[in-house]
């Protein structure tokens, strides 16, 4: 029963946006009034506009962050972002995820920064962060064999500085070893942090946010444009209940000549 | 220089430049005729060389470009294909002139859409003849039904609209709802559609064997215009068209592009062996066999003179069905003469129909009583060219029948011997008792019904007859019929690679 | 920057800034130049394109430079570049020809509203076909929406049934992309992307409800907006009494991109991989497709009206469509995407032929039509050629597609499934001969409100018209450009899906 009671409430968004968009969609078919069908239309998207909001919730999930312009923008895949979208149900404790970019694009951000890359030894890291993969743990991005090398020899010139290559394809390799080499020092730091210390933060990620915003402007032109069409059918017919309209459309149709609209 | 290579891409050109021409002279009807008959000499010229090459054992061909991968727009002609090509723009030509004298004696409207659309026609015709695979056939084919659509519906009345509803009805939903499945069944089972010696089915027998008589069917009820019963309500109801219409379309280049693209299939996608081995044509022999009969005892109690030619004419088509169904190499001899034989043949008849309604507009069979002696030549050719059809000799349609009968007598169905012979005497019943009456019995006087032989002779000073434009037509295809008697030994000589010798 | 690397994103940049400029002009004949002006520019661009995507592959635009998949790319594939060449080419057809229908149909001081709406519904519908961003979909399809529900209910002026026609078609187009956007949310949940691309390498070898529910809601979504049989219903009345132009312009277009975008989401994210993806094809698009093949086409045979009929027999149409992609085969693909080409040619040039008729006569009623062989000739026989090529008969578009069609039911061994299409064809035949019929075999009328002067339509709409015309005829002999096109596309694509 608890578990039962537990699944029920710890999704109460969900719930909400369930009863909201099937509130929503019944009033648009069942209400004959065109402008409660508008409203109806827009109780049905907010329940979407919940649901993305839903879904931009992460627990322990942290922002990603870039240094580097050029690191970023540079790569035609080598990003490395780490927007979170763990959900709960489906996975939890993900806090991050892995970038699969094709085979040859890496990224090397990184948490187990004491343990792995400390040693100097990416390839020990690599194996970690393929592990940790596995296991769904908190792990950002994984090195493709190519990188490695390049990563190797940054490390080495760098001496303590945490460094990440970032791979685009082999050709541009060489030319970014240098701009790369800087990478990742406070993402590393601030993913560490989290992950160490067991706290549960919930952090909001921003694209869902963005795509809502985008949402509610069209659902805005929607409505305006839906009301725009009730006040013109209410001067052209006079009523904006559905089954009247219908029932003069219907003398149109088949009781002769079609009046003209009112305009 | 023309190559018969290129002859055959010209036969398929030609009439629509000459389309245009006529066109352009819309306002002046003597040079729009002219125009009409350079193109039908020039036609016949072109595929006479087609034909002289084949017989020299060319098999040449054109390409013009490939629609679809693998799927050309390609010609090739093969003795079977420029037989018909000779045929149809032979009879064009001599219908041209027919048309000419229809036309202006009865002041039809429209006239310069009639000749064009007649281009269109027999432009499709040829292709349909010279197709080097099914995909070009079926292309010519739809043209064809499409072109002579304009026709058939000419007179524009209430009468000609449901002729043609069901004229282009019919033809239309065979085609496509048969006929292209078939073709694109065949193109998935064999990756061609290339008529090809032997068969293509027939050199996949793995994949084609279980379905061949599925593929058969399809085909034969596909391919409308071949009027294999059900499927010929088209024919008499495209009767509604003037008389070169019916004459010319319904009796030569419609039907035989119907009969002719069977026999092709039969003899190039299927093989006869492989009909032979797999028995998948019985069932459609008999079909015909039944269409033979049927047809005939309908066209027995028509009194309407271009109705009773219609049924006369899908009952006679069915015979080159039953010989192409037959799947034997007689057979397929007799189906392929039979389109030569009864193009003549029922084009004089069409054109004596024609000739009578120009002169006294009369289309009733009983009306024409004792019109005979009004006009003893028109009425000698119906005569010529019903023996032709019935089967006797010294006509040139007493040589498919032969070969039929031996062909039935090959594939061990003596009861098709029977249907045959019971056919031809039903012929007999049909068609020549109209001649016969002409001459030999009085008019019907108003309100009673004049009966019995007797009466006047031909009183040769005082004939009505039809113009001489409507009347020579007939008569030169009457000689064509006896000529080509006594060429019957050339004619299959040059048929015999069809089915694998020469 | 060259222009070569600029190229993907003009087709959207260009009408998109150019349109609102529309509003500014004097009342009159400028607006429309202008709008003409800016599709024959979007469409040399969109044919700039095609070349690039045709000779050096798949083309990627980073918007603001921001490299997906974070940033929105627009990514151009020969799937889309055709769509685009389509949907644009439709375009600089449609706006010369709109002019007179216009002049006629509209108020004079919308008229600029008119070409502004038109132009922006054009932006939307190419935004939605090059990008390769989910969401930007969605942001594309309700922008070429919201301008379509206008452009409908501009037909009130003639038909005040435009306006409920128009709002029918808001509810049912919002409810199909809210659908649509909770797909993409669910999916995004799941991933963590909305790069197509990305979307694609993520959701391989994943098996959730969270994505199958994702799968759910986007078909539901995309079905509404193509008017998969049954949700065709918004799709009859809104093309009937939407003005002439922009029923040519819609049925042309807005259904053709909802299929491609189905194609997309179908092979390009989900793939074979999923699932889900091979009982959709046997269950939903096989079925439904069938269904609106005979269903649609049997209701078009009984309309009086000839807008109307055409419009349902669209809805036939969309159905071979579906069917081809229900095959899931190369040849079932290619065949959809020559059928979507196709179809916009021959249902644009018919609606295109109505749209003169209604400028003569006044009325798209098939009465209107009696006798128009005598009347407007050149009409009549646009409409002839266009009809027959619905129907499917060789030399025109319309056999290509039967063909591709046919040849891959049999293909892929759904031969059932082959003699259904040409039993649909022949209740094509049934509609489109009962219209010709009456062209061409009825007498004209003498009295009544049917009577037209014998007076073909302006040349202005019959050059457009006879373009689409001599389209449906030169690519059904000369397949080159559709076909192979549409058979490289489609390998491209099912190689994305993983096909095996």
């Amino acid at each position: 029963m608890d578990g039962w009671v537990e699944f029920a409430l710890g999704r109460y968004n969900y719930w909400i946006v369930i009863v909201l968009m099937m509130t929503g969609l019944y009033i648009v078919f069942a209400r004959g009034n065109l402008v409660k069908k508008v409203v109806g239309l827009n109780i049905f998207q907010t329940s979407v506009f919940i649901f993305y909001i839903t879904i931009g919730k992460i627990t322990g999930g942290t922002a990603p962050i870039y240094w580097k312009k050029d690191v970023y923008y540079g790569g035609d895949h080598g990003d490395g972002h780490g927007d979170g979208h763990s959900s709960e149900d489906a996975h939890d404790a993900n806090a991050t995820h892995e970038v699969a970019d094709h085979g040859e694009a890496s990224t090397s951000l990184h948490d187990k920064i004491d343990n792995d890359l400390a040693t100097n030894d990416l390839k020990a890291a690599l194996e970690n962060v393929e592990a940790d993969h596995a296991n769904e743990t908190t792990t950002l991005h994984e090195a493709p064999e190519g990188a490695e090398k390049i990563a190797n020899d940054a490390l080495a010139a760098s001496g303590d500085k945490i460094e990440s290559s970032f791979k685009v394809d082999k050709d541009a390799l060489e030319a970014m070893k240098d701009t790369h080499a800087e990478a990742g020092a406070d993402a590393a730091a601030h993913g560490a942090a989290y992950a160490e210390s067991g706290l549960q933060y919930v952090y909001s990620n921003p694209l869902p946010h963005v795509l809502i915003l985008t949402a509610i402007v069209v659902g805005v032109a929607t409505t305006a444009v839906g009301l725009a069409l009730a006040v013109r059918i209410r001067e052209a017919y006079g009523t904006i209940e559905e089954d009247e309209l219908v029932a003069m459309d219907n003398v149109a149709e088949f009781g002769g000549e079609a009046e003209a609209a009112a305009s | 220089m023309i190559t018969p290579g290129n002859a055959i891409a010209f036969t398929i050109a030609l009439p629509l430049v000459g389309c245009l021409i006529i066109w352009l002279l819309d306002k002046k009807p003597n040079l729009r005729e002219a125009a009409t008959l350079a193109t039908g000499w020039l036609l016949l010229i072109l595929s006479v060389i087609v034909f002289m090459a084949v017989g020299e054992g060319h098999r040449p061909g054109y390409q013009f470009f490939e629609v679809i991968d693998g799927l050309p727009l390609a010609f090739r002609a093969e003795p079977l294909g420029a037989m018909f090509g000779v045929i149809a723009s032979g009879l064009w030509l001599v219908n041209s002139v027919y048309s000419i004298g229809y036309m202006r004696g009865g002041n039809e409207k429209h006239q310069t859409r009639f000749y064009m659309s007649f281009a269109v026609a027999i432009s499709a015709a040829m292709g349909v003849a010279y197709s080097a695979n099914l995909f070009t056939l079926f292309i010519f084919y739809e043209v064809l039904t499409l072109s002579t659509f304009p026709l058939v519906t000419h007179k524009g009345d209430a009468n000609a609209a449901r002729g043609g509803r069901v004229y282009l009805g019919v033809l239309m939903a065979t085609s496509i709802g048969l006929l292209l499945p078939a073709i694109v069944w065949t193109y998935a089972i064999t990756e061609t559609t290339d008529f090809t010696v032997g068969g293509i089915l027939a050199m996949h027998v793995d994949a084609a064997g279980p379905i061949v008589g599925v593929l058969l069917g399809l085909y034969a009820f596909g391919i409308g215009k071949a009027a294999l019963m059900p499927m010929h309500p088209w024919l008499p109801n495209a009767m509604v068209a003037p008389t070169p219409v019916s004459a010319f379309l319904h009796a030569v280049a419609v039907v035989k592009a119907g009969v002719f693209s069977i026999l092709k299939i039969v003899v190039y996608i299927f093989g006869i062996d492989l009909l032979k081995d797999t028995g998948a044509s019985i069932p459609f022999m008999w079909i015909a066999a039944i269409s033979i009969l049927l047809a005939s005892a309908i066209a027995m109690h028509k009194d309407n003179l271009k109705a009773r030619l219609a049924y006369s004419t899908v009952s006679q088509l069915s015979y080159v069905t039953l010989g192409a169904m037959l799947a034997t190499s007689m057979g397929v001899m007799g189906g392929a003469t039979q389109i030569a034989a009864h193009a003549l043949g029922k084009m004089t008849l069409f054109m004596c129909a024609g000739a009578i309604y120009v002169a006294h507009h009369k289309t009733l069979i009983s009306e024409m009583r004792g019109l005979g002696r009004k006009m003893p030549w028109t009425f000698g050719a119906f005569f010529i060219g019903a023996m032709s059809i019935i089967g006797l000799p010294p006509l040139a349609g007493s040589w498919p029948k032969f070969f039929l009968m031996l062909g039935a007598a090959d594939a061990g169905q003596l009861a098709i011997i029977i249907i045959l012979m019971i056919s031809s005497i039903m012929n007999v019943v049909y068609l020549l008792s109209i001649p016969v009456q002409a001459f030999y019995m009085n008019p019907a006087e108003e309100g009673e019904k004049a009966q019995g032989a007797g009466g006047k002779g031909i009183d040769w000073g005082n004939l009505s007859e039809a113009p001489i434009l409507c009347l020579a037509p007939p008569l030169f295809t009457a000689a064509g019929a006896f000529v080509l008697f006594f060429l019957a030994d050339d004619l299959h000589t040059y048929l015999l690679p069809l089915i694998g010798g020469g | 920057m060259n222009m070569i690397a600029q190229l993907p994103v003009l087709p959207v940049i260009v009408p998109l800034v150019l349109a609102p400029i529309t509003l500014l002009l004097p009342k009159g004949r400028a607006p429309h130049l202008y709008a003409t002006f800016v599709s024959w520019a979007t469409f040399a661009a969109c044919i700039f394109l095609l070349r690039e995507v045709a000779e050096a592959g798949v083309l990627s635009y980073h918007l603001g430079d921001w490299a997906p998949p974070l940033g929105i790319e627009y990514r151009v594939d020969l799937a889309n570049a055709l769509v685009l060449v389509l949907v644009s080419g439709i375009a600089a057809v449609v706006f010369p020809f709109a002019y007179r229908s216009v002049q006629l149909e509209i108020d004079k001081h919308q008229s600029p509203f008119f070409y502004g709406a038109l132009l922006i519904c054009m932006t939307g519908l190419l935004g939605v076909t090059i990008t390769g961003d989910a969401f930007n979909v969605f942001v594309f399809l309700e922008i070429s929406s919201l301008s379509t529900y206008a452009l409908i209910a501009m037909g009130a002026r003639r038909d005040r049934r435009a306006l409920t026609a128009s709002f029918n078609y808001l509810v049912m187009g919002t409810i199909g992309a809210t659908f649509f956007v909770i797909g993409i949310g669910l999916l995004y949940q799941a991933t963590g992307t909305l790069n197509m691309a990305d979307l694609h390498d993520r959701l391989a070898g994943q098996n959730s409800r969270v994505i199958d529910a994702g799968f759910a809601f986007i078909l539901v979504g995309i079905g509404l907006k193509l008017a998969m049989f049954p949700m065709h219903l918004w799709l009859p009345n809104a093309y009937t009494y939407a003005p002439s132009a922009v029923s040519a312009f819609l049925a042309a277009t807005a259904t053709k991109v909802a299929v491609y975008v189905l194609i997309r989401f179908l092979f390009t994210v989900f793939g074979f991989d999923f699932a889900f993806l091979g009982a959709a094809f046997t269950w939903v698009l096989l079925p439904l497709g069938l269904a609106g093949m005979f269903v649609a086409s049997l209701v078009a045979v009984f309309q009086e009206d000839v807008k109307r009929m055409l419009a349902y027999s669209s809805v036939g149409q969309i159905g071979y469509m579906l069917l081809g992609l229900s095959f899931a085969t190369v040849e079932g693909v290619s065949a959809s995407l020559v059928h979507v080409v196709n179809h916009a040619l021959m249902k644009g040039a018919l609606f295109m032929a109505v749209a003169c008729v209604v400028l003569r006569a006044g009325s798209h009623s098939i009465h209107a039509f009696a006798g128009l062989s005598k009347r407007m000739p050149y009409t009549t026989w646009a409409f002839l050629i266009s009809g027959l090529s619905l129907i499917g008969v060789p030399l025109t578009v319309g056999f290509v597609s039967k063909w591709y069609l046919l040849t891959a039911a049999f293909a892929a061994g759904h031969w059932y499934a082959g003699f259904l299409i040409v039993a649909s064809s022949l209740i094509a035949l049934l509609y489109i001969g009962r219209v010709a019929e009456v062209m061409l075999l009825r007498e004209p009328a003498t009295e009544g409100k049917y009577v037209i002067a014998k007076q073909d339509a302006p040349l202005s709409m019959l050059i457009p018209m006879w373009i689409l015309v001599a389209a449906n005829i030169y690519f059904g002999v000369n397949t080159d450009l559709t076909g192979d096109l549409a058979r490289r596309a489609a390998e491209a694509l099912m190689l994305t899906a993983g096909a095996g």
